[in-house]
């Protein structure tokens, strides 16, 4: 991580406070990806004649809100230098949990409760095993994917659980007002609070301090394994959260829900500028980074492009994106 | 109700696409086959019936699709993707019974014509389900297998799955029902593999061990009949044991080379897609409804008589021999 420091040279400017350049960089970031969605919106306009239909714009958006909400907590976790591989497996368990207290005749405000928790659940034990024992992440949560997946084969094996209340069906089917469905409003919403949260409060300011260099974020005061505990729970709570909308919207659960999710959703993060290796990144990058996966899938699928093709297309646009501004800096250099 | 949802939510532009797609005759009937997932053998080949009956019927346009995983997710959007091009038809086989319902439904509101074949959706999620067999004839089936070679009469066995498989249990039921048909044949025991290679060869030896006499072995699963068909020519009674029952051709191609097996049956997956595309066209057209007791033309597979729940079996399994194993090994 240090490496990315300027050495040699005496430094002019004094680098950690993210203004000037730094700032401009990251603006032209999200431009760029601004601008790529834009071609892409124009492209399928002409491409395909019924892209243009808010109805059918409105069935896109499901494509990515329910990854999208995972994204903005794995963008934070990201930041401070930390993964969590599992969040695809914590919604096929808060969905199979979901699943067997239907079974037990639980209504829809417990079935919420029971998502959450799970999802809590989850991120708690990811966020002890990490913060607490001192384990890489990424080893830990690849470990927790097929644990908290493999619970659900036990439960189900080639099995599923129906039968949720007619209720509980509006949080992945409803829709808030017209074409606004339930799902974009609480995307949308909570795209706000974390756009609050990274860059407007204190928190936000000591994930990037710990992202760029955790032991000097520890020696100036900052509790590093205390924010970290709280993103991973936040994570957790994300997938608790996608798993209420994804079991809702399906209306049953199998084991195999969600599958390969967890790649979408870093990918997504990626691609919305985040640096894997932490330290910066911004929320409205990812925001942007969602609607570009959502209008490239959509957009591919009105084409009937196979999916696997559609997987090449997103593995192109991620290294274009990412290495365009490093060739972009080389060629100016 | 379709109607007030196509103006509702339409541009200009698609309502004009629409008015053109009501009006049938000039443009092509677009079907789509969404499947489990791409890149299965099995699929590769009802996408190739498809393209036959496409070709009989001289204006369908197939748009063979399916997500890259079997998620019921990744069918949904493909599914989204169908419904906002407002196809003519959608025929699917399901990755989740339940998962689809939403999605079909709305398809089905704007005026798209919903089938399911293979792996059903709950009826209320499409107009009807085309089953490949249903479980008299495969209980038919499987003796009439062991018996075609039997001219003479003789004793089978057979080895089935778990002790608790609906589906093999119910085949057996309908075999034992037909037994009748069958006068010379004797089914001497039933022993149980678990779907377990290594249980269901030990479990054909034992058969072979308990009943010297034995002239054949029924294994309506596909991987009893492969452990069968190995334990055959292991104790080198190829010729003197015959293994048949439910296999899939990539599995048995070498069980019917060595001739341990002479016959077995397993659905045709191009006479699937065949007639589930048959099936679609007729609903989009008009020119047949889904509804209990119809019985609605599929080309040159007959007619599909549909049940009280609009479900109907297309055939007898298809019989798969050394005359045709080369054809379809290579897919599935």
């Amino acid at each position: 991580m240090t490496e990315t420091a300027s050495h040699g040279q005496a430094p002019r400017h004094i680098p950690d406070r993210l203004q000037g350049p730094g700032a401009r960089l990251l603006k032209s970031w999200e431009l760029l990806l601004f601008a790529v969605a834009v071609a892409i919106f124009i492209a399928n306009s002409f491409a395909s004649p019924y892209f243009l239909n808010a109805w059918n714009l409105s069935d896109a958006t499901f494509n990515f809100t329910e990854k999208a909400m995972i994204a903005f907590a794995m963008a934070l976790l990201i930041i401070s230098g930390e993964i969590d591989l599992s969040v695809a497996s914590i919604i096929a368990l808060a969905s199979t949990a979901m699943g067997a207290a239907v079974q037990y005749g639980a209504g829809t405000p417990e079935l919420v409760l029971i998502g959450l928790a799970t999802g809590l659940a989850c991120g708690a034990f990811n966020a002890v095993l990490v913060t607490k024992m001192g384990l890489p992440s990424i080893v830990v949560t690849i470990g927790t994917m097929s644990l908290f997946r493999g619970i659900s084969y036990i439960v189900l094996g080639d099995g599923a659980y129906r039968g949720y209340p007619a209720e509980f069906a509006y949080f992945g089917q409803g829709y808030v007002f017209w074409v606004i469905s339930f799902e974009f409003v609480l995307f949308a919403l909570l795209a706000v609070l974390y756009y609050i949260l990274l860059h407007r409060t204190n928190f936000g300011r000591m994930v990037y301090a710990i992202g760029n260099n955790a032991t000097a974020a520890s020696f100036s005061g900052i509790r590093v394994a205390r924010v970290k505990f709280i993103l991973f729970l936040l994570t957790g709570l994300m997938s608790g959260i996608a798993a209420i909308c994804l079991t809702s919207r399906l209306g049953s659960t199998r084991p195999s829900i969600a599958f390969g999710w967890e790649l979408e959703v870093v990918t997504m993060v990626v691609l919305g500028g985040v640096s894997i290796l932490g330290g910066s990144g911004s929320i409205p990058g990812v925001v942007i980074a969602a609607f570009v996966m959502g209008l490239v899938t959509f957009g591919l699928g009105l084409l009937n492009v196979p999916g696997i093709v559609m997987s090449i297309f997103i593995g192109m646009l991620l290294i274009g994106v990412i290495a365009l501004p490093r060739l972009w800096a080389m060629w100016r250099r | 109700m379709g109607i007030t949802r196509r103006l509702f939510g339409g541009t200009a532009l698609a309502a004009m696409m629409l008015a053109g797609g009501a009006a049938q005759a000039q443009d092509n009937v677009r079907i789509a086959l969404v499947v489990k997932a791409l890149g299965i053998g099995f699929f590769e080949a009802a996408a190739k019936g498809a393209e036959e009956a496409a070709a009989e019927l001289g204006n369908v346009e197939v748009i063979y699709t399916g997500p890259t995983d079997t998620t019921a997710e990744g069918q949904i959007e493909v599914i989204n993707a169908l419904i906002a091009q407002n196809v003519d038809a959608i025929a699917v086989s399901a990755n989740d019974t339940d998962a689809l319902v939403p999605a079909l439904k709305k398809a089905m509101q704007r005026g798209i014509t919903v089938i399911s074949w293979d792996s059903g959706v709950a009826p209320e999620g499409r107009q009807l389900h085309l089953n490949p067999s249903s479980n008299p004839l495969i209980g038919n089936m499987i003796i009439k297998l062991a018996a075609d070679n039997l001219p003479e009469g003789g004793e089978v066995a057979v080895l089935s799955a778990t002790t608790t498989s609906t589906n093999q249990n119910t085949w057996i039921d309908e075999m034992n029902k037909v037994m009748g048909n069958y006068p010379g044949i004797k089914v001497v025991g039933t022993v149980y593999g678990d779907d377990l290679a290594d249980k269901s060869y030990r479990e054909a030896q034992g058969l072979m061990q308990t009943y010297p006499d034995l002239d054949a072995i029924i294994a309506p699963t596909s991987v009893g009949i492969v452990a069968a068909a190995r334990a055959v020519e292991d104790a080198g009674k190829v010729g003197q044991v015959n293994v048949t029952g439910l296999g899939l051709p990539s599995e048995m191609a070498g069980a019917i080379e060595s001739g341990a097996s002479k016959s077995f049956a397993i659905w045709n997956p191009i006479d699937l897609g065949y007639s589930a595309t048959y099936l679609a066209y007729e609903l989009a057209t008009g020119a047949a409804e889904a509804a209990p007791g119809a019985e609605i033309p599929m080309g040159r597979m007959g007619k599909l008589t549909l049940d009280d729940n609009n479900e109907g079996a297309m055939a007898d399994p298809f019989i798969y021999d050394a005359s045709n194993i080369d054809e379809f090994k290579s897919i599935f």
